[in-house]
């Protein structure tokens, strides 16, 4: 039912774009407005996450370590995993966002004749790991639409994604790793029960949206055939805040730019802001220094304390009068 | 805001980052695509038209070239019929260049500003007539 939604919702994306452009016309609204609106929504919402976030005291020093902590000389320090310095907590934090290390440690529970055995399970760390880097190669080479000329590097990494020369327009092979990686992360989520059961809608709308965002962007460059020179026109244009529309683009590009400004949108208000998120994790981005450093909580709240000497002070002459010891007369 | 000062920067990084084409381009006038028509061969055509229509040539004739050479070179099939139902002659040198004889100004501005390289021009040179390079 939620996978069904979750389709439903993207095809509606889709025929919205179709309509909007195919029947009504709408090119101003699909190729300027909506997306000039949609990177605002996403910059402006992905600020407004993150200072929420901010704002969020971290009571407790909560690092997540998994690795000797720094002891006694002797005893060696597993600095990336038990960093106690903010170099070791930004290596670590780069190898997290780079690697995936803490999904790498993914395990399995299964019961195999009554008895519980726990395995690993890295094909959900390697499904999102070649998920993420081909988006993040498929994002650098879109540069050639928005940088006139294009730099070299955009240009060397575009002939090393296509340098496989099958088809024309040439194959990339980031568009079939990233539709694979997406197909897999999606059957995951539907074949496996216990997965299933706990998937809700936010879980597989994203993953169906990427899936029609690549399925529109492959369909018009392999299959349709877009005016890709026109398409930069546009694009150029409206990165240069003079915004031109043009009727010879095919709608397939349209929908294209629709689903990806609905991810965009999208993307503050989901679980994708994980994007920021990592940064933010108090488990991730703390050193384990709480027996270094104190670690004072930002919400604890002055402690009103009356020394013995202001005691003294305050009744020096009355305990005087009776009698009592002194430690400053 | 806790951490504001590591925050803000963070924030600033990913700003600039998320929105960096329109910083790079900002102010800069967007420069039209200039695809040149002027050859002698097409300054005396009373029709000026491509083997097809402008807008399906612009997004497909490297498809139709692709499917071309395998025409020519594995079916041995060089007549092309075009929509219209004109014959034409399955060729880059012998048929589009007759027109397209200004491949800097014409092939090469498109592929530049756009970012497409295509490996046709490892043989073809660009020129009616003159053959593949050696």
């Amino acid at each position: 039912m939620k996978v069904w939604f979750s389709l439903l919702a993207v095809i509606i994306l889709a025929l919205t774009a179709w309509v909007g452009v195919e029947i009504l016309h709408l090119n101003t609204l699909f190729g300027i407005i909506i997306p000039y609106t949609a990177i605002a929504v996403f910059i402006g919402g992905f600020i407004i996450r993150v200072v929420r976030w901010g704002k969020s005291p971290v009571p407790f020093c909560i690092t997540t370590t998994c690795g000797q902590q720094q002891s006694l000389p002797w005893i060696k320090q597993n600095k990336i995993e038990n960093p106690t310095n903010t170099w070791g907590v930004i290596w670590r934090m780069v190898l997290e966002v780079t690697l995936f290390r803490s999904l790498f440690r993914n395990t399995k529970t299964e019961k195999i004749e009554d008895k519980l055995v726990f395995g690993s399970a890295q094909w959900l760390w390697f499904g999102s790991l070649v998920f993420h880097w081909s988006m993040l190669i498929i994002l650098l080479r879109h540069l050639r639409f928005f940088l006139n000329p294009v730099p070299g590097l955009i240009i060397g990494l575009e002939s090393l994604d296509s340098f496989l020369q099958i088809g024309v327009p040439l194959l990339y092979i980031t568009d079939v790793l990233l539709v694979a990686a997406l197909t897999y992360l999606f059957l995951r989520r539907v074949m496996i029960p216990n997965i299933k059961y706990i998937s809700q809608i936010a879980d597989y709308f994203p993953v169906l949206l990427l899936l029609g965002i690549a399925a529109s962007g492959i369909l018009g460059r392999y299959v349709y055939g877009v005016d890709v020179a026109a398409v930069k026109e546009l694009t150029m244009s409206l990165v240069s805040f003079k915004p031109t529309t043009s009727t010879t683009i095919g709608t397939i590009f349209y929908i294209h730019i629709f689903l990806v400004s609905s991810l965009a949108v999208y993307f503050p208000c989901s679980k994708l802001m994980h994007a920021g998120g990592i940064f933010l994790s108090p488990t991730r981005n703390l050193a384990n220094n709480s027996r270094i450093e104190r670690y004072i909580n930002p919400w604890n709240y002055e402690v009103e304390k009356h020394h013995y000497s202001e005691y003294e002070d305050e009744f020096r002459d009355k305990m005087r009068k009776v009698g009592l010891p002194l430690e400053k007369e | 805001m806790y951490n504001s000062r590591k925050i803000i920067i963070g924030l600033v990084i990913f700003v600039l980052v998320a929105a960096f084409p329109f910083f790079i381009n900002v102010g800069k006038t967007a420069q039209p695509l200039q695809l040149s028509l002027n050859t002698p061969t097409i300054n005396q055509l009373e029709k000026k038209e491509c083997i097809e229509s402008a807008d399906y040539m612009r997004a497909n004739h490297m498809r139709m070239l692709n499917e071309w050479r395998d025409q020519v070179v594995r079916e041995g099939n060089t007549v092309y019929t075009s929509s219209s139902g004109q014959k034409y002659e399955m060729s880059l040198e012998n048929n589009c260049f007759q027109c397209h004889s200004n491949k800097s100004n014409f092939c090469d501005s498109c592929h530049t500003y756009s970012q497409v390289d295509p490996y046709c021009w490892d043989c073809h040179n660009g020129t009616k007539g003159a053959g593949l390079k050696q």
